[in-house]
């Protein structure tokens, strides 16, 4: 299955027209978000998965080609369908910590 | 416009959500048993809220003129616990009967582990036993395409499954598709932050067609939103969909899936309140 092209019933410029003022704000949101990184009194989450996944998603965002969702949803995924041997925690994290997994042990 | 919530915890949500949810064109929801936000520790506990499910919460919704479904399992999240998990596989059958349980769900996985994945294997077989449609709950952000890829796959494995009586929930872009491409249904959850925006969902519709795909709010005890159908069927409209378009995901499609179970009735004259239930 693929997408399809011109599916959208809105034209460019309608989307534009009626959706910009969001987006801007989504975008200045982000913007803002690293900026306070940046001023933050420790700087010690530099290396936490989740920013390096998001700076990892922010350049996906400026390419050029389709189907960007896709690929930054899969940036933030785990990858590996190999089973954990017991749970971890309840609750996902938003991003694939390489470091939080043990390897399962593989049955003979 | 009339919908169909597929699913909604409504255990969690307040009457006044019912009415609100009625005053919006709500006409039936479905309600899979899932986690309570903490993990229970006896099967007794899960008999209590099966007949809360199968007796207060059909009651309580057939004031405002909502017919009340639901599903039955020991979810995910408690899936890890291999003993409850037999307690209560052991425990459904008494329900099944019941005038509102459609199936077994919403089963799946959590955070894809081995217990989990027998877990699942076993309520499937289950529905399977006791010929049942079955709603599957698919795992939060990260965990979501590895544990879609495990479910669609191990379901393609178990002999007897029929994918058009199989719900696949909780979908997004990059899972859309094999769900679909395999025969299965699938739904879109419309939350704040951690799975489908109504603007996402709609984009989804555009690519992938409205066939097999029902939006639904999966309101709950956690930041949702039990009007997010009305909600997505208004920025439908500002897309510039038609209401046919729209109809077919919030309304026909929810009633073709549900109508797998022969006991999903919608009455006839749908503003019909029973006051006296």
């Amino acid at each position: 299955m693929t997408a399809k092209q011109g599916s959208c019933p809105l034209t460019q410029q309608e989307l534009v027209d009626e959706y910009f003022m969001e987006y801007r704000a989504a975008l200045v949101a982000v913007a803002a978000f690293l900026d306070r990184m940046d001023r933050s009194i420790d700087k010690n989450a530099e290396h936490d998965f989740r920013v390096i996944a998001l700076r990892e998603s922010l350049v996906e965002l400026t390419s050029a080609e389709p189907e960007r969702v896709e690929r930054i949803q899969m940036i933030l995924s785990d990858r590996d369908t190999t089973l954990m041997d017991e749970r971890d925690s309840q609750s996902a994290y938003g991003a694939f910590n390489p470091e939080s997994r043990k390897p399962a042990i593989e049955e003979a | 416009m009339q919908y169909i919530d597929m699913h909604a915890h409504m255990v969690s949500r307040s009457t006044d959500d019912y009415h609100a949810m009625s005053l919006n064109g709500c006409v039936a929801v479905t309600e899979p048993a899932f986690w309570a936000g903490f993990d229970r520790v006896s099967v007794d506990v899960f008999e209590d809220y099966f007949n809360r499910l199968t007796d207060f919460e059909p009651k309580r919704a057939a004031k405002y003129g909502i017919q009340h479904y639901t599903w039955l399992c020991l979810n995910p999240k408690e899936a890890e616990d291999r003993e409850l998990t037999k307690e209560v596989l052991e425990l459904i059958p008494r329900f099944l009967d019941r005038p509102n349980v459609l199936g077994i769900g919403e089963i799946g996985l959590n955070r894809v582990t081995r217990n989990e994945l027998d877990s699942f294997v076993d309520h499937v077989k289950l529905a399977l036993e006791y010929d049942q449609p079955i709603h599957i709950h698919t795992p939060h952000l990260e965990d979501k395409w590895k544990g879609s890829r495990v479910i669609v796959d191990t379901l393609l494995g178990i002999d007897g499954i029929q994918p058009d009586r199989v719900m696949v929930d909780h979908a997004e872009e990059h899972t859309v598709d094999f769900v679909l491409d395999n025969g299965f249904w699938t739904g879109l959850t419309l939350y704040p932050t951690t799975k489908a925006s109504y603007a996402r969902a709609i984009d989804i519709l555009e690519r992938y067609g409205t066939d097999r795909i029902i939006v639904a709010s999966a309101c709950d005890w956690g930041p949702s939103q039990p009007l997010a159908v009305p909600n997505f069927v208004f920025e439908a409209r500002r897309r510039g969909h038609d209401e046919a378009w729209i109809r077919k995901v919030v309304y026909d499609n929810p009633k073709e899936f549900l109508s797998k179970s022969p006991k999903f009735k919608l009455p006839e004259t749908l503003t019909t309140l029973k006051l006296n239930a």
